[in-house]
């Protein structure tokens, strides 16, 4: 072990302990980008809309949770949940009052109603919530750190990955094997079709944005307890950086963006890890990466089949 | 069973259809050909609601049409074959089956039915776990026919089965309708292969440029000499 941790030294510069410290904090970085990701790439497969205001509805959730525990003086597993449950209609009530109107106009008119809704969202939080930074709640049995060995570790470190992969598997559970997904995966292919089937296209469009929502309120969360500063601006970067994530595993494929959710979070951290002089361009790695992906794979690593048999 | 009325339907000012009537009784197969571009699927389009109207009315079982949601139609015993089949690629032929039931709950009769449809199309059998984008054009047919089937529909309406098949494929599809007929369904075949059609129709409708020029039974207009001279083509009669 030592002789290893020495070899491995000597190659990376880095001690064994460090490394994996940096490898935890880039899978639960990856984790919150997937989640977030998620509801980028189930929008575009259902809508193909990109929803600029999945991030800001990320930010409404921090708000929520937020409130739930200071002003309501819930305990914050209630708080949470609530919160989660309000995004989810949150993310309803953007699809009934902003996009559906528009479902059949072009896709720029559409598009450009999403950034509307982002820059309202930001901007109703900046009045009801003030512009200047609040602090999450902390949650102590969440945030603690616990000691291994040498080095000690948040065990929200390790909650994150665990919550996000619990929370995927019943995604794709919903998605591959209940009446609900099929539902979702017929008006994600031909939502004419699937309504003359006798699928209710809106109410389906209506869960999927719920989900998506729902799923980003979920990293939302996390989020807040790993970087417990929230402010009306917040969801823009995280929110960036997900979309970024989504369009490298390949835009509408929910394995695809876990996949660029997780190479973008490890990515990120790694480069900071092994070349501190460049952590001040951490958030132009994603970006980089971003046009990288577009000049060799445009349609992303899983890459949606773009001919079909007919 | 249905019955349509002075149907107008106009794209940005462009008549598509100009007022057509036309009545599909219980029981019986109704056809309606004609060459590309004279309102046929349109019409169809306008019975399932992915067209508004200008004018005129659609009447199923005594009631209007307009007022049903498109996802409500399936309940009401309407199915669709859509035109170039609209087969969701992704899922398998399995899942396509069962989307065709969405709407029921009786899992017991779904199952019967999903035998019964296997029975009918074999081929569909074999290859249910196969996704059906790549099953053949023929088997697409199949697959949507079986689909519609599935919702146990009263009336069902095809859209051009035999676009794009190779005439013994053809054969296999009409085969496949006549026998769906005999077991009691209502049909109501829109086609440009006015020769196979008509041959299998209890009614014909002729449409042109969005006018019904004709109506008669399959025999009547097989043998009519404009029919003949339109959409069969001498030949194909004198082989008969």
């Amino acid at each position: 072990m030592m002789n290893f941790n020495a070899v491995f030294m000597y190659l990376t510069g880095m001690d064994l302990g460090t490394f994996l410290q940096h490898l935890t904090n880039g899978i639960s970085l990856g984790s919150l980008y997937a989640l977030v990701a998620i509801g980028y790439t189930m929008v575009y497969g259902t809508l193909r809309l990109i929803n600029f205001a999945h991030g800001d509805v990320f930010m409404m959730t921090t708000y929520f949770a937020f409130y739930g525990v200071s002003t309501f003086m819930m305990p914050w597993y209630v708080s949470f949940i609530l919160a989660i449950i309000l995004t989810g209609a949150l993310g309803m009530l953007l699809e009934k009052w902003a996009y559906r109107p528009l479902r059949d106009a072009p896709k720029i008119s559409i598009m450009i109603s999403a950034i509307g809704a982002s820059f309202l969202l930001e901007n109703l939080a900046v009045v009801l919530f003030g512009g200047r930074p609040k602090a999450f709640p902390s949650v102590k049995i969440l945030t603690d750190s616990i000691q291994l060995g040498s080095v000690s570790i948040q065990k929200l470190t390790f909650v994150i990955p665990i919550v996000t992969v619990i929370f995927l598997v019943g995604l794709l559970y919903l998605i591959n094997h209940t009446k609900t997904g099929m539902a979702m995966r017929a008006v994600a292919k031909d939502y004419e079709t699937a309504g003359i089937m006798g699928v209710n296209v809106n109410l389906t469009i209506s869960q999927t944005f719920a989900i998506g929502s729902m799923l980003a309120a979920v990293g939302a969360i996390m989020w807040g307890l790993k970087f417990p500063q929230i402010a009306p601006l917040m969801g823009v970067m995280p929110g960036l950086k997900a979309f970024i994530a989504a369009v490298i595993g390949g835009i509408g494929n929910i394995k695809g963006a876990v996949i660029g959710g997780f190479i973008l979070g490890i990515g990120e951290i790694m480069i900071v890890g092994f070349l501190p002089s460049l952590s001040g361009y951490r958030d132009a790695f994603a970006f980089i990466f971003l046009i990288v992906i577009l000049l060799f794979k445009p349609t992303g690593i899983t890459g949606e089949k773009i001919a079909e048999k007919v | 069973m249905l019955k349509i009325e002075n149907l107008s339907v106009a794209y940005g000012g462009i008549e598509a259809l100009k007022g057509i009537s036309l009545e599909v009784e219980e029981g019986k197969i109704v056809t309606l050909v004609g060459a590309n571009g004279a309102g046929k699927s349109t019409m169809l389009r306008s019975i399932v609601g992915l067209v508004k109207p200008k004018a005129g009315s659609i009447t199923y079982q005594g009631k209007n049409l307009f007022a049903v949601k498109r996802h409500d139609l399936v309940k009401n015993g309407i199915a669709l074959v859509p035109e170039g089949r609209r087969v969701f690629p992704d899922m398998t032929v399995l899942e396509n089956l069962k989307i065709g039931a969405f709407t029921r709950k009786d899992h017991q009769e779904i199952k019967a039915d999903l035998e019964w449809i296997y029975t009918l199309f074999p081929r569909l059998k074999e290859r249910e776990w196969q996704a059906a984008g790549t099953l053949s054009g023929g088997e697409q047919q199949m697959l949507a026919v079986g689909r519609a089937l599935m919702s146990r529909p009263k009336l069902l309406m095809m859209d051009e089965p035999s676009l794009g098949l190779a005439p013994l494929i053809i054969k296999d599809i009409f085969n496949i309708i006549r026998k769906i007929h005999s077991q009691g369904m209502t049909i109501l075949l829109i086609e440009q292969n006015a020769n196979a059609a008509l041959h299998l129709a209890d009614v014909g409708y002729v449409i042109e440029t969005g006018r019904i020029t004709l109506k008669g039974t399959g025999k009547e207009l097989l043998d009519n000499e404009d029919v003949k001279k339109a959409y069969l083509g001498e030949s194909v009669v004198a082989k008969k």
